[in-house]
């Protein structure tokens, strides 16, 4: 098994747009321990002149890896999920996620360097409404650990 | 509100000591949607050469930033969030103990003023994230909006 070179540049468009949920907010805030109270009560999050629960700063990774899903499985990349291994990760708030919002991420792979038997791969997810509005950009590296690791 | 003006390089905005168990994964995994069960399962973490279960990469690093959320009263004034993910987070299972209730893994977590850009009105904060000592990451940046 090797990753696949000829990936760099290449670009997965939108699938199904994400409906971010209150509940599901709440409880990826809960998951992560947060105590804001913008994430759970409406009139907290009202006051900070959001129009619904405010989403925690990483809740994008739900869409981002939704995206990078298609990466993975796509057949043409080579990348065996079990040796996958997250290296870094970055989000840019165009502006912030609330509930209602209904999001679309078109994924790009940026590079892809061979490292020992495996390779590091780069992927940018640009996530925007449906109606276009631009919300965040998600860069993330995987390693893809070498089958002599 | 924070007032920027007030604000130097260098400061100190806190410190605050998060608890991880074999629980807290479970959520996790089911509110963010990865179930890889090197998260979960002891067996499979081990036989792909882990020291046993670990935490998502995205725990710690959602959990860390929640330092600079209630620093800065508004998690939506965190516009930039970045971090490496350089040492695995082991989180074990004691014998004997409700993984529920254990008080499991503690990461330790501090914030400092890292830079200040008085004409954007940002600041960005970097974050020490550590477990027994030992940085789980590395270039741990959150930039709010003032």
């Amino acid at each position: 098994m090797s990753i696949n070179p000829e990936l760099a540049g290449r670009t997965y468009p939108a699938q199904e747009p994400y409906l971010v949920g209150r509940e599901k907010i709440r409880e990826f805030a809960a998951a992560l321990k947060a105590t804001h109270r913008a994430h759970y009560d409406i009139d907290a999050a009202a006051a900070l002149g959001h129009k619904d629960l405010l989403a925690p700063p990483t809740f994008a990774i739900i869409v981002a890896q939704r995206a990078d899903a298609l990466l993975v499985a796509d057949p043409a990349s080579g990348i065996d999920f079990s040796r996958v291994v997250h290296a870094d990760q970055r989000f840019t708030h165009h502006r912030a996620i609330i509930a209602g919002d209904e999001l679309l991420a078109e994924l790009h792979v940026d590079s892809v360097r061979a490292m020992g038997g495996g390779a590091m791969i780069s992927t940018r997810a640009e996530i925007s409404t449906a109606t276009g509005e631009k919300v965040a950009t998600t860069v993330s590296s995987i390693l893809v650990r070498g089958e002599e690791n | 509100m924070i007032d920027f003006g007030t604000l130097e390089k260098g400061q100190k905005i806190g410190t605050t000591t998060i608890h991880v168990n074999r629980g807290d994964l479970v959520a996790y995994a089911g509110a963010s949607g990865d179930f890889n069960p090197i998260h979960w399962n002891e067996r499979f973490a081990t036989e792909v050469g882990l020291p046993g279960v670990i935490a998502h990469g995205m725990f710690t690093m959602g959990a860390a930033v929640q330092l600079v959320c209630d620093w800065a009263q508004d998690p939506g004034a965190v516009i930039d969030y970045q971090a490496r993910f350089t040492k695995p987070v082991p989180v074990p299972d004691p014998a004997g103990s409700n993984p529920s209730d254990d008080p499991g893994t503690a990461i330790e977590v501090s914030g400092a003023i890292g830079a200040l850009d008085a004409e954007a009105r940002t600041a960005r904060v970097d974050l020490t994230v550590s477990v027994q000592g030992t940085k789980v990451l590395v270039k741990a940046q959150a930039v709010v909006q003032l």
